[in-house]
């Protein structure tokens, strides 16, 4: 296609800034009109193909973006909108900040990440070396690992609700293996490894945190029912990766008497790195976006245990109608999400591309 | 997040050429072992709900979740069709069309992308990009009082708008990985040829873009059926509620028999399952495209 491309227009010889004569003027003017009609005549295509929708997504992402975040800095509350500035400007983001709920929230995404990216890379990793290991019913595990992926994050958390609900699923089973104490799985407020106490002597004006820092309980079974329906995602990209191993690595592996575990641990983990680096960045933005999963199978959870800043900023805006605030945590999601994705993408998109 | 899909089943096919078949040993059964295992372990909640489903309302009460059922029984599934059924058909009248429309939007932007490259095309590309990533959270209010004034609030075509605009991103990203797989010698030729840049889309690449158009439609269907969150924030009307939107209300609703929540949970799940089994070739390179270089 470069060979298409015409210069682009006003790139031409730059004059001295010398008092330009009449007719000069008017020949490059012309010049410049005729480049603007090849230029167009060249871009004609492109323009029009991409125009409608870069236009679309100016506005409806960040234009719409752009207005939230008014929104989060206006006093809009209650039923009449208004976007008259709240003040002391960026109040709303003090609040939310203060707002034990939000600061539960903020808690639980974070430590829901960090397990469900643990459970889901390293069982879609073992899945994945398994399957493409195995010499028999390869396609037949393939697609019962990935078959949840298909699945709405509704269904997953309706049937999921069941399994983890206290006097049905799991327990049935720890009853009749004769566990006397079964957990209460969702409805378990505790939190444990609490380090709030701990933090606040090391961290001056620690005791701005009203909630307990740790693990809360009642969020594992939604990391298990979360990791459950991606792991499969995980393992069909390692899977995609794996192909790309050379196969002569093995054999030389296992001439110099290397053994499957040092052959996988010193050789396929390597190489497959980067997917590992692609898949985290991918499931990490999904878990930081949660939603649909924690609504459908906990909501809220007891004493906020299983909330999330995708269900608070919901909540504020529809329910309690506090657009202002809802906007606000809607903003510290987004800016949580751009942190993990931008990065990522400007190293796959634009660097890759030189 | 880029480029190239790939085609996963040949790449694994190619590999019985390099390790040919052989008796197994004992660390090939310590691998089908563990496969078999976590089969189960992955299988038990889908074990549950369709077995749930089947079951008598004698039957249905969450304590004998484990029981298979005594007796195929329908009255869960006739149960969950009267009440999801007009969800079933609302969510199909959304992700059809929505689907359809941003497929071919995402082949004009593909093509642009793959075989036109302009100055900055990477920059607009990563820009476009992005509108995948963010959580619509952030841009649910505007979309709300946008389709408000549009008076599309609470309606089907409401619903189809958004899902259109806001797959683009992956639509695009979906086909500029696809066209590029396709020679560019193809499109010089037909330059050379004398075909304009229209000529060149219509006449050579669409008719090459079926495989693409498969794997973008089942992966933006599934996309669109699954969505809960547009659902619940942009139609309050239950009747003209996606089927997500309606199953989660189904079961936050206690005097729901266990069999037919689990039941409407199948009927949910059915049509992006059966995609997924007869089309699960294409699925896979669709949700690859995210990750795969």
């Amino acid at each position: 296609m470069r060979l298409l491309r015409t210069s682009r227009a006003g790139g031409g010889l730059r004059a001295p800034a010398a008092p330009a004569a009449p007719v000069p003027a008017d020949a490059s003017t012309a010049r410049r009109a005729r480049d603007r009609v090849s230029w167009w005549r060249a871009h004609r295509f492109q323009v029009l193909a991409l125009a409608p929708s870069a236009l679309l997504l100016l506005i409806f992402v960040y234009g719409f973006i752009a207005y939230t975040l008014r929104v989060s800095l206006s006093k809009w509350q209650g039923i009449a909108p208004t976007l008259d500035l709240e003040h002391p400007i960026g109040k709303t983001y003090q609040v939310l900040a203060e707002t034990p709920r939000f600061q539960a929230d903020m808690r639980n995404v974070i430590v829901f990440t960090v397990l469900f990216l643990a459970l889901a890379v390293i069982g879609g990793l073992i899945m994945a070396i398994l399957v493409y290991d195995t010499m028999v019913a390869r396609g037949l595990f393939r697609s019962i690992f990935l078959f949840p992926y298909a699945l709405s994050f509704i269904v997953t958390g309706v049937v999921w609700r069941w399994v983890f609900t206290p006097s049905t699923g799991a327990n049935l089973i720890l009853d009749r293996l004769g566990v006397d104490h079964p957990p209460g799985w969702i409805t378990d407020p505790r939190v444990a490894g609490d380090v709030s106490g701990a933090l606040e002597k090391v961290i001056p004006g620690g005791d701005f945190i009203q909630v307990k820092l740790g693990i809360p309980l009642a969020l594992i079974p939604v990391v298990i029912a979360a990791s459950w329906q991606l792991a499969g995602f995980a393992m069909a990209n390692f899977l995609a990766a794996l192909g790309a191993v050379p196969p002569e690595l093995r054999e030389a592996a296992s001439l110099d008497g290397a053994t499957w575990w040092q052959y996988q641990r010193r050789i396929v983990l390597p190489l497959l790195w980067p997917m590992i680096v692609a898949v985290g960045v991918i499931l990490a933005h999904v878990s930081l976006k949660s939603f649909d999963l924690v609504y459908a199978m906990t909501g809220q959870g007891p004493g906020f245990a299983t909330d999330v800043p995708g269900i608070f900023v919901f909540d504020q805006t529809f329910r309690a109608l506090r657009w202002n605030l809802g906007a606000a945590a809607s903003m510290v999601m987004f800016v949580l999400v751009a942190a993990v994705i931008l990065p990522y993408l400007y190293r796959r998109t634009l660097k890759e591309a030189r | 997040m880029t480029t190239a899909p790939m085609s996963l089943p040949r790449r694994l096919a190619r590999r019985p050429q390099h390790q040919p078949c052989r008796p197994l040993r004992r660390g090939d059964v310590a691998v089908i072992a563990s496969l078999t295992l976590l089969a189960i372990l992955v299988l038990v909640p889908i074990y549950v709900m369709v077995a749930a489903g089947f079951k008598s309302p004698a039957q249905a009460d969450a304590s004998h979740m484990w029981e298979l059922p005594k007796s195929l029984d329908f009255s869960g599934y006739s149960g969950a069709w009267s009440s999801l059924g007009p969800n079933f058909v609302n969510s199909l009248l959304i992700a059809v069309p929505a689907t359809l429309i941003s497929s071919m939007i995402g082949a004009i932007n593909g093509y642009v992308f793959a075989k036109m490259p302009f100055r900055g095309h990477n920059v607009v590309f990563l820009a476009m990009l992005l509108g995948m990533f963010i959580p619509y959270q952030v841009i649910l209010v505007p979309m709300v009082r946008f389709l408000q004034e549009a008076q599309l609030y609470g309606t089907l075509q409401g619903l189809v708008l958004v899902h259109v605009i806001y797959g683009i991103p992956i639509t695009t990203l979906i086909f500029r990985n696809y066209y590029s797989q396709i020679p560019t010698d193809l499109v010089h030729a037909a330059h050379v040829d004398g075909a304009s840049h229209q000529q060149v889309f219509r006449h050579i690449m669409l008719p090459l873009s079926l495989p693409g158009f498969v794997v973008c439609g089942i992966f933006q269907f599934t996309n669109i059926w699954n969505d809960f969150i547009f659902g619940i924030t942009v139609v309050p009307n239950p009747d003209s509620q996606p089927m997500t939107v309606a199953l989660n209300n189904l079961s936050g609703n206690f005097s729901v028999d266990w069999n037919v929540v689990m039941a409407g949970a199948v009927l949910a799940a059915l049509p992006t399952a059966l995609i997924y089994v007869f089309l699960g070739r294409y699925y896979v390179r669709g949700l690859t495209a995210g990750s795969v270089k």
